[in-house]
């Protein structure tokens, strides 16, 4: 044939270099279909699953401004002379962990602006986790299956405890001294074996000196790794069980109803991250955290009044406040005091935190699988028992800050401590009574409650896969989409 | 919608502005100078002063000290206070007291200058103690004067000198409105329940010293944006969460808002 060349067939394939790339790696390992999984699986559009996403970017930022601010750091107890810019502490000795936190505040560009932020996402970072907790706990998010979610959540909220606790006290300044020295009796009045611990964990009697850089190998590595560790596995685990979601628009023990990874979601998360990391960088310009330049460095011998730890340590501060002075002799020795407040207090919150999943179920008796949430207002005991605990500890954290609301209040501090001490029993009892009743009451106001979210009887599964697929693949933008739970279906959204 | 997101906007204004009340604590003028000091000492023993402080004495001052401010049940003995004693208290306005309470709160001075003067001189004769503590605030040394107050003062008064509760209904006040003339006296007298930091505790450069640190304190090199009062991890905690928390639980709402759903809803999925 002359003149007219024959059109090639069609490649087939993909035809750009990353395209090839791609395909010979989706050969290989089936890469194409984990990622359609992933991209297609599904988020219920509501905000407070959104809260859990707060606290994952703090992390992100506490680990990125924690990385700048290792770069400066020195976490050492040996004495030097201050020679920095600060000039009301110029030639005080002070400890080399406290002269380099002055240093990132004075002569570091930009370091103060970290440590600030740094500060801010870890009260930020707390406080997300705290209220996604609660999220979980009042929506009946912690039932089977996802029981083990709720232990590695917890373990993450005591492991960002431990951290902020020990980030708070690595700079070596007053306040920070002021808050190991009642760590340190806190252990030391553990029966048996405080002191041992005490002396063990730092090194001889308080403060001595190693503790500062102990708790740092703790605070920059250890405990952020297994954070990150057990994160992992509180997303996969999330993922293996998919969503939650709450009952009405056809949502159903059996599927999930929302939108899916890609495209929309993806724009939803980064949009967060964007706005949490925002908002810290905002919060760290504009507002001053621990200025640590005012405490002075830690000297055993002194203390300022008002020393308080961060927010979420005030509930132990509380409770150490609050105790009445009373000892206790078992066999001839003595429990210290700080043990009620500081070890046993703790020890029983958390034990039950821990088993919770398994006494609502012993407690109710329903141990069957549940996908769709409770609304609060439908589990009104479950509901009135969280918000007592919730007061309950809100109070104690309040008598951490008493003599600071003493004064600002021109109260007495002794009146003052007496009102916490009833209210922290009355307070949780009332607000457990009127939560139960305004939980009937919208009952009452909603009628009788809608059958969603059970499972058909006989395990038959009612249809709607199908409807799912459809909405998915007839709109540009991924809709409202339904996803069952038991099998992925492939080939929602084409994998770009 | 729209009265959510004023809501949001109100509480977010409101907080800014309790931050910037917090802030804004501003210090009281007209204190005495070194001189003002001296030429008060040298009037001390003018029998005319005494005899002008004994007269407002009688009408504003024996009701609860008694005859010759030797004490009543509504007021201690004077006869042993002295100048520095008489200095503090009334130019701190504590005295006169309107009424008796547990501890005489700091008032706006209630007399003239020249009046205040002729009291301190009936009350420093009282005791035959006419000796006054002359601060030089300025002759301190700011790193010796942060060591001292913050082994000494802090405990009560807190490291950044905003006060702090004692037990009983008492409190230690905020230092940042008060005058140096009077943190000097209050050191070398000791009111209340404050004890006396005298000459063997504190040399004169000492309590300069202090005081040149009390001063720093009023108006610190503070970097780091609004100082939330210095009052450290209570209002950080509550600034975390009333502004933080706030803003971002806004954030996920305007996220996972019905405006960005208004699409899908035509679409949606009977099941
Ligand atoms: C309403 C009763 C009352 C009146 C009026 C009053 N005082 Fe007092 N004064 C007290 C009380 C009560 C104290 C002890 C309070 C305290 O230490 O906080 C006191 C304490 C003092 C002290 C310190 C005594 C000490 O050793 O602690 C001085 C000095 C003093 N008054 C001077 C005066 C002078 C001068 C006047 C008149 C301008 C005056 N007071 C008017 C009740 C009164
Ligand atoms: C034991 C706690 C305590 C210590 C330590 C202490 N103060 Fe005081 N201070 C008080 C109390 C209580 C008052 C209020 C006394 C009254 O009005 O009855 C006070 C009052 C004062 C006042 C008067 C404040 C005003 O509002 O007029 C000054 C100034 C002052 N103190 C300075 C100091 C300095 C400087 C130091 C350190 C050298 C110091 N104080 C150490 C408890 C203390
Ligand atoms: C769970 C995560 C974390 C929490 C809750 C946390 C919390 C804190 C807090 C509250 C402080 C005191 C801040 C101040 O006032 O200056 C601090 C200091 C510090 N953190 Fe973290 N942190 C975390 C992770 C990290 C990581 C991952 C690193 C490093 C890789 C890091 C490095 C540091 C350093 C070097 C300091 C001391 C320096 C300074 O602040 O001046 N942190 N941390």
């Amino acid at each position: 044939m002359t003149g007219a060349a024959t059109p090639e067939p069609p490649v087939e394939g993909p035809r750009t270099r990353l395209g090839r790339l791609g395909d010979f790696f989706d050969k290989r390992l089936g890469l194409a279909r984990l990622a359609r999984a992933a991209l297609d699986k599904i988020f219920p559009d509501q905000w407070s699953f959104l809260l859990g996403e707060i606290a994952l970017y703090s992390f992100v930022i506490l680990v990125g401004t924690g990385i700048f601010l290792a770069l400066f750091f020195t976490a050492g107890q040996t004495t030097v002379t201050y020679d920095g810019s600060y000039a009301p502490l110029q030639g005080v000795e002070m400890s080399a962990a406290y002269q380099s936190a002055l240093d990132l505040s004075f002569d570091v560009r930009a370091g103060l602006f970290f440590r600030q932020m740094h500060h801010w996402a870890a009260l930020i970072f707390m406080a997300a986790i705290i209220v996604h907790m609660m999220r979980v706990f009042f929506t009946g998010a912690f039932r089977r299956p996802r029981e083990i979610n709720w232990v590695i959540g917890l373990s993450l909220f005591l492991l960002a405890f431990a951290n902020g606790f020990a980030g708070y006290s690595l700079l070596d300044d007053q306040l920070s001294g002021t808050g190991l020295r009642i760590g340190n009796a806190a252990v030391i009045s553990i029966p048996l074996v405080g002191t041992w611990i005490g002396s063990f964990l730092f090194g001889g009697d308080f403060p001595g000196d190693a503790i500062i850089g102990r708790l740092y190998s703790l605070h920059i590595l250890v405990i952020p790794l297994l954070i990150a560790v057990l994160l992992a596995a509180h997303l996969t685990i999330l993922i293996r069980h998919k969503h939650t979601h709450f009952p009405g628009k056809g949502a159903r023990d059996d599927n999930v109803v929302g939108q899916r990874l890609w495209p929309t979601y993806t724009a939803k998360a980064l949009g967060l991250f964007f706005i949490t990391a925002g908002v810290l960088a905002l919060m760290a310009g504009l507002l001053q955290i621990n200025p640590i330049w005012l405490y002075g460095p830690f000297d055993i011998a002194n203390v300022s009044s008002a020393s308080q730890p961060d927010w979420y340590v005030g509930w132990l501060e509380g409770a150490l406040r609050v105790m009445p002075n009373w000892t206790l002799s078992i066999f001839g020795y003595e429990i210290p005091n700080p043990f009620w407040g500081g070890v046993l207090l703790p020890g029983v919150t958390f034990s039950i935190l821990y088993a919770w999943p398994w006494i609502e179920a012993r407690l109710s008796g329903d141990r069957r699988e549940h996908h769709v949430l409770d609304r609060p207002r439908d589990r009104p005991l479950r509901t009135a028992l969280g918000v007592a605990v919730l007061v309950f500890y809100t109070v104690l954290g309040l008598a951490g800050a008493d003599d600071v609301i003493a004064v600002a209040f021109g109260l007495s501090l002794n009146a003052w401590v007496w009102a916490l001490r009833v209210g922290c029993i009355v307070l949780p009892i009332a607000s457990a009574f009127i939560t139960f009743r305004v939980c009937k009451e919208l009952q009452l106001r909603d009628g009788p409650a809608p059958a969603t979210g059970q499972r058909a009887p006989g395990g038959v599964t009612p249809a709607g896969d199908a409807g799912g697929d459809e909405a998915a693949s007839s709109d540009p933008v991924p809709g409202p989409a339904v996803e069952p739970l038991e099998r992925l279906d492939e080939a929602k959204t084409p994998v770009p | 919608m729209s009265s959510r997101r004023s809501w949001a906007v109100g509480l977010l204004s409101a907080s800014v502005v309790a931050g910037v009340v917090l802030v804004l604590v501003g210090t009281a003028a007209g204190d005495q100078q070194p001189e003002d000091v001296r030429a008060l000492s040298d009037k001390l023993d003018d029998p005319e002063v005494i005899a002008q402080g004994r007269s407002l004495f009688e009408r504003a001052c024996v009701s609860c000290h008694g005859d010759g401010g030797q004490g009543s049940d509504f007021g201690p003995s004077l006869l042993s206070d002295g100048a520095t004693g008489a200095d503090f208290m009334l130019r701190t306005g504590r005295m006169p007291l309107a009424s008796p309470v547990p501890q005489a709160p700091s008032k706006p001075q209630a007399f003239s200058d020249e009046e205040t003067d002729a009291l301190v001189a009936y009350v420093a004769d009282l005791a035959e103690d006419r000796a006054l503590p002359v601060v030089e605030a300025a002759a301190g040394d700011l790193v010796l004067g942060g060591e001292l107050f913050r082994a000494n003062c802090a405990p009560c008064h807190n490291a950044s000198a905003i006060g702090g509760a004692l037990s009983f209904g008492q409190h230690a006040p905020s230092l940042l409105e008060v005058p140096g003339q009077q943190i000097g006296e209050a050191m070398r007298f000791g009111p209340g329940e404050m004890p006396v930091f005298g000459e063997d505790v504190f040399s004169d450069h000492e309590m300069n010293s202090i005081v040149r640190y009390v001063d720093y304190l009023k108006d610190p090199d503070d970097p780091g944006g609004l100082s939330l009062g210095r009052i450290g991890p209570v209002t950080e905690g509550f600034a975390a969460w009333i502004i933080g928390m706030a803003a971002l639980l806004i954030g996920i709402r305007w996220v996972t808002a019905k405006l960005w759903q208004r699409r899908t809803e035509e679409t949606e999925v009977g099941v």
